[in-house]
């Protein structure tokens, strides 16, 4: 307790000295000299990604999903500068662009998968790699993962090879509140920072049921930590939630007391609060691990008393029972096809989870949450989409393909950038060897901001992580 | 109490209904695969006939009283086996109540049998069946040493699920286990050849022992279940990993005489002359293709292409046994990374059938062999593809589960759910 104590001081007097330049000392009325305004570097880690080498690309003759629901059929795609410049029917190549006859093959937006581990439990899985659940207190939104990303996970090798473009990591469910997300595009580096989606916003990993009740009721802390049931779940929440506004009130008191030319103190930093209030701030999105209805309709009721968004409920196993609710409070649902039965809250999965969300008018999102669910998504969307059609739920593979680009981008706030194959946007496309709703098609080649990130024909663009060099299976058909 | 009747009544009719297998029945106009290199039959008339397949011929006639099953356009084949998964043997796998698959606390891990732990009415087992997989391999997967039981064949309907109770003896040999037991590879062999040396036929000191000469041998479950493996009644089914491991598995047959089967096997594909040369099968996940620990580095999507062109014979594991449907999936999935599309549903039907000892009656659709018949309204590796009528023994199965009643309870989002039938 000591050893925090002086911890959290040295970073406040860090941060007072690092913000000395921005703020100019005023005066009290009175005379009375105030000290610095100490205002909170909110990107503390900020990316350092620089878009791979491109030129001038163009893809033509292809089957062209648009991300959005539409389908193009002969299409083209034209790419500049890592952006997106053309999309249609009649457009010709510039001179000097790489032309890529699809000859009938598929091209879609990347794949933005929201719920990934990778880099934080990577291969090799080992314990010393193990970066995922900061298991001791149920509410940890002071660990961010980032901080847990190893960039030579060679996952992130083949999710690449599975068209995905963007990733969330998230840290894992064992917490109430487990931590920051982050966003990536999918190019390794050599620190993680090197990865990180421009411009992207945090989101906050929290987890509803049988996780946390599980870790913290029977596990070795057994008497000393709550939860021990679903109702404990839900007052940790809330006296997190009620916490962190009376953080923000302090930090606004500060504020006011300053500009009134008080010689105010700022409140003691506490990274756990600051991470909730940029939540209540809307600065923060809350991805909810949440498998059952009933799970859901509470936190729903949560977040009204708190006065927050969740954009999206993680497994969401259940959505399909209230999917007309997730609709009416716009929270997406991020699902597997047909994973389920594995634990009493995932009991009562079904097939058709995805097309009724989506038939519902709600945001339905194909997530992974593991390492080769994550290479084949468009597999996931494909049978998700068949059991639809089966149960008499219409969708075309166009719409379904917002399952896998589009409405993921929406829900991590990088719909601006990403998701679509709209003029403007980054230029993270997938050229498929086929109809991609097929098991036997792949991607032949990856572009993330235009540059190439896979390509099946070229050994130098398919990667080889650190980790694997010298070891059995380095350089191998993956 | 009228509720109750009514209700009794119906599922004494339903056990009825799958109790009964003389059903004849003709599937007429699609492709039958036959599998087992017997090739194709299109426009194919499929006559089942006391839960057996009567024949399988080309434009065949329908004889009288014999129900049609119009397959026009569609696909015709073997109902698929998984082979590794712990279906009847758990229902909610984590804190769910008991699992029986983690005998955890067995005192004798080598003796342990399917039958007293199988629970047919799992819901999994609808769920998977109406996927089009027929047949799974089920057994226990931990135990507080290596061995892990016997496993058996399960036929996923009809009375008497179990058709093969001793279908392998399984063992853990990967680092984990090493890790449990002595936590070093040079422990764990040296266990289990000595267990193995210890109960070779002759080697059991019993009758030696003037003493006890006359003394009837207690009951040992154990004993029983290796005396099968060296009568070569069921082959020794090792899972493994790395390389390294598996030559030694390859010198554990040779010292010993038995049949061995790998099973998970990342790198076998490293080895596969040496293993088609040993007669060894390999079960495996053929999507696997990152190095998930220090025993798989060398994984690749393309292992089971590669153990199957070096004549290896290989069959497919589910991802798991809520998930054992999905096999179809990851066999596809191994076609799409250069597996022949006719190897790939051989790893799910007649190739399982030969390592599991069940051959004589599963595995392909030919006549003579049990009836599990599965047509498809399209390429069944496809992921947009689904059965459109399964028969397993000769029984059609309804294609309804848990599931699917889920589904059609919830599609207009009732008020109150309980009160939808």
């Amino acid at each position: 307790m000591r050893t925090k104590r002086s911890r959290t001081s040295l970073v406040q007097r860090g941060l007072a000295v690092a913000a000395m330049g921005l703020s100019l000392a005023a005066c009290q009325p009175g005379g009375e000299e105030q000290g610095d305004f100490v205002e909170l570097n909110k990107d503390p880690f900020p990316s350092s990604y620089t878009p791979l080498e491109s030129g001038t690309t163009f893809i033509t003759n292809a089957t062209v999903l648009d991300g959005k629901g539409g389908r193009i059929d002969g299409g083209s795609v034209l790419v500049q500068d890592g952006k997106i410049t053309a999309v249609g029917k009649d457009i010709a190549a510039p001179d000097g662009a790489k032309v890529i006859d699809a000859g009938g093959r598929w091209v879609t937006p990347g794949i933005i998968d929201v719920h990934s581990h990778l880099g934080v439990y990577p291969s090799p899985g080992v314990q010393s790699l193990s970066d995922g659940n900061e298991v001791g207190e149920p509410v940890t939104a002071d660990a961010w993962v980032e901080h847990s990303n190893w960039p030579q996970d060679s996952g992130f090798l083949r999710a690449a090879a599975g068209g995905i473009t963007s990733l969330q990591l998230l840290p894992g469910s064992a917490n109430l509140v487990g931590g920051r997300s982050v966003t990536l595009k999918n190019v390794p580096g050599r620190v993680a920072q090197d990865m990180k989606f421009p411009g992207a916003p945090y989101g906050m990993k929290m987890a509803c049921g049988e996780n946390p009740k599980r870790v913290y009721g029977s596990g070795k802390n057994s008497i000393e930590y709550r939860p021990h049931t679903r109702m404990g779940n839900v007052a940790g929440y809330r006296q997190a939630w009620a916490d962190a506004q009376a953080y923000n009130r302090a930090w606004q008191k500060y504020e006011r007391d300053y500009k009134a030319g008080l010689d105010a103190k700022p409140p003691a930093r506490d990274l756990n609060l600051e991470t909730l209030a940029g939540v209540l701030n809307g600065e923060i999105l809350v991805h909810m691990h949440c498998y059952r209805a009933d799970d859901m309709g509470t936190m729903l009721d949560v977040m009204k008393e708190f006065g927050y968004q969740i954009t999206s409920f993680q497994h969401a196993v259940e959505s399909y029972k209230i999917a007309d609710k997730l609709a009416e409070n716009n929270v997406c649902s991020a699902m597997w096809a047909d994973w389920y039965g594995f634990k009493m809250e995932a009991y009562d999965g079904i097939r058709e989870n995805i097309p009724f969300v989506h038939k519902a008018g709600a945001c339905a999102i194909v997530h992974s949450d593991d390492p080769y669910g994550i290479q084949r998504l468009n597999q996931e969307a494909a049978k998700a989409l068949a059991d639809g059609r089966k149960a008499g739920v219409d969708i075309s593979k166009a719409e379904a393909w917002q399952w896998l680009s589009l409405n993921p981008a929406k829900s991590l706030g990088i719909a601006d950038k990403t998701g679509s194959l709209d003029v403007g946007k980054d230029a993270d496309i997938v050229l498929w060897s086929g109809d991609p709703f097929s098991v036997y098609t792949k991607a032949d080649m990856t572009f993330v901001d235009g540059a190439v990130t896979f390509d099946r024909n070229d050994p130098a663009r398919q990667g080889v992580m650190d980790f694997e060099l010298g070891q059995p299976g380095e350089g191998d058909v993956k | 109490m009228s509720i109750m009747k009514t209700l009794m009544g119906a599922s004494l009719l339903a056990i009825t209904a799958v109790g009964a297998s003389a059903e004849d029945v003709a599937i007429t106009g699609g492709t039958a695969f036959t599998m087992g290199g017997k090739g194709k039959v299109e426009n194919a008339t499929v006559l089942i006939h006391d839960g057996k397949v009567q024949s399988v011929t080309s434009g065949g006639e329908v004889p009288a009283g014999y129900r049609t099953v119009d397959a026009s356009g569609k696909w015709v084949t073997t109902g698929f086996m998984a082979s590794g998964t712990n279906l009847g043997l758990m229902e909610v796998g984590l804190s769910g109540g008991i699992n029986d698959a983690r005998a955890s606390d067995a005192k004798n891990s080598i003796g342990l049998e399917v039958s007293y732990a199988f629970n047919p009415a799992t819901t999994f087992i609808p769920n998977t069946r109406i996927e089009g997989v027929t047949r799974a391999v089920t057994g226990f997967s931990a135990s507080k040493d290596m061995w892990r039981g016997q496993s058996a064949v399960i036929a996923l309907a009809g009375d008497n699920m179990i058709v093969k109770e001793h279908a392998v003896l399984s063992i853990d040999m990967d680092e984990g286990s090493a890790e449990k037991n002595g936590d070093s590879r040079a422990a764990l062999w040296d266990m289990v050849i000595t267990k193995l040396e210890e109960s070779r036929p002759g080697a059991d000191d019993d009758n030696k022992d003037d003493a006890k000469k006359d003394k009837k041998p207690k009951y040992d479950s154990a004993k029983a279940a290796l005396d099968r493996l060296f009568a070569g009644e069921m082959p020794l089914l090792v899972e493994v990993e790395r390389k390294a491991d598996i030559l030694n598995v390859i010198k554990l047959k040779e010292r010993f005489g038995i049949d061995v089967v790998l099973t998970s096997a990342a790198e076998a594909w490293m080895v596969a002359d040496e293993l088609a040369a040993a007669g060894i099968p390999v079960v495996m996940n053929p999507t696997r293709n990152l190095p998930e620990d220090f025993d798989s580095l060398g994984t690749t999507g393309a292992a089971a292409a590669r153990l199957h062109a070096a004549g290896v014979k290989v069959a497919f594991l589910p991802p798991d046994t809520n998930n054992t449907r999905l096999v179809v999936q990851n066999a596809g999935n191994a076609v799409a990374m250069g597996m022949p599309w006719e190897a790939a549903v051989d790893a799910m039907t007649v190739n399982p059938a030969e390592i599991f000892g069940i051959a004589d009656s599963y595995g392909t659709l030919e006549a003579g062999k049990d009836a599990d018949v599965v047509v498809w309204n399209g390429d069944p590796l496809e992921l947009m593809t689904s059965p459109d009528a399964v028969f397993i023994r000769g029984e059609e199965v309804p294609l309804v589960s848990r599931q699917t009643k889920l589904r059609d309870r919830y599609i207009d989002l009732p008020r109150s759910p309980a009160y939808v039938k």
